[in-house]
């Protein structure tokens, strides 16, 4: 957030956080979109012990969540420049804005039970 | 000189986007955002549920697989496959214009129009493998 006497209206670069985070993001999920591909397709199709054994590995663990962490803060960017968009009454956005924020964090907490939980 | 300003005629407001012809980058624009939105409220609780599932036993793995072997469940997962697709080569055309390539009015509609049909055609694969 940017108030006060030195808020600078125009060039002043507020959302160049958002717009790179979204970039970054982007790449991160594409190359791990291709990781995932190739190893499927290496395999010729996927089963269980095969799916098991890939995720049991730590590096792919670590991988898998900077996918997930990459695709929730992704999320949010699109998501927020949606309701900025769309849902105009300053109250309708703030509780939109909170649900999905709650629902970005519970799907962190998901995620980590997913990719490191007692299974 | 404020009064010599040309006094400001009541002009039409025409805004039917029904009725406006929309070049090709505004298509695939607003198919990015739709697509974005229906990863987010469907994507991400799908992918966790299925991660979830797969990972649990053989049996968990084997059940993921069921709900997608009905008519309902594979045309829900080709809906989710072609937002993911188009996201996917769209982003990649929208990364390409951040760096300068092509952003020239003709290859931009190109380009465009290359995202429209190669999301199609790779969600075509996808239905192939289906069914």
């Amino acid at each position: 957030m940017v108030s006060g006497a030195g808020r600078q209206p125009v060039g002043a670069h507020y959302g160049t956080r958002d717009w790179l985070s979204q970039r970054v993001t982007a790449v991160v999920m594409g190359l791990y979109t291709a990781l995932l591909l190739v190893i499927v397709l290496w395999h010729g199709g996927m089963d269980y012990a095969t799916w098991k054994a890939l995720f049991s590995g730590g590096a792919f663990r670590v991988a898998s969540f900077l996918f997930m962490v990459s695709l929730l803060v992704h999320a949010w960017v699109g998501v927020r420049n949606i309701l900025m968009d769309y849902a105009k009454p300053t109250s309708v956005r703030l509780v939109l804005q909170t649900a999905v924020v709650c629902a970005l964090v519970a799907y962190a907490g998901w995620t980590v039970q997913v990719l490191w939980g007692a299974s | 000189m404020a009064a010599d300003r040309p006094v400001a005629r009541p002009r039409p407001i025409y805004l039917n986007l029904f009725a406006i012809r929309q070049p090709v980058p505004a298509i695939i624009s607003i198919m990015h955002r739709a697509s974005g939105a229906l990863l987010f409220l469907a994507g991400i609780p799908l992918v966790l549920w299925f991660m979830q599932r797969t990972l649990a036993s053989p049996e968990g793995f084997a059940a993921a697989f069921g709900p997608f072997a009905t008519p309902f469940g594979k045309l829900v997962l080709l809906a989710l496959a072609w937002a993911y697709i188009h996201h996917f080569v769209a982003g990649v055309r929208h990364l390409m214009l951040d760096l300068h390539l092509g952003i020239d009015l003709p290859s931009a509609r190109r380009s465009a129009a290359v995202v429209l049909v190669l999301s199609v055609l790779l969600t075509l694969i996808v239905a192939v493998r289906l069914w």
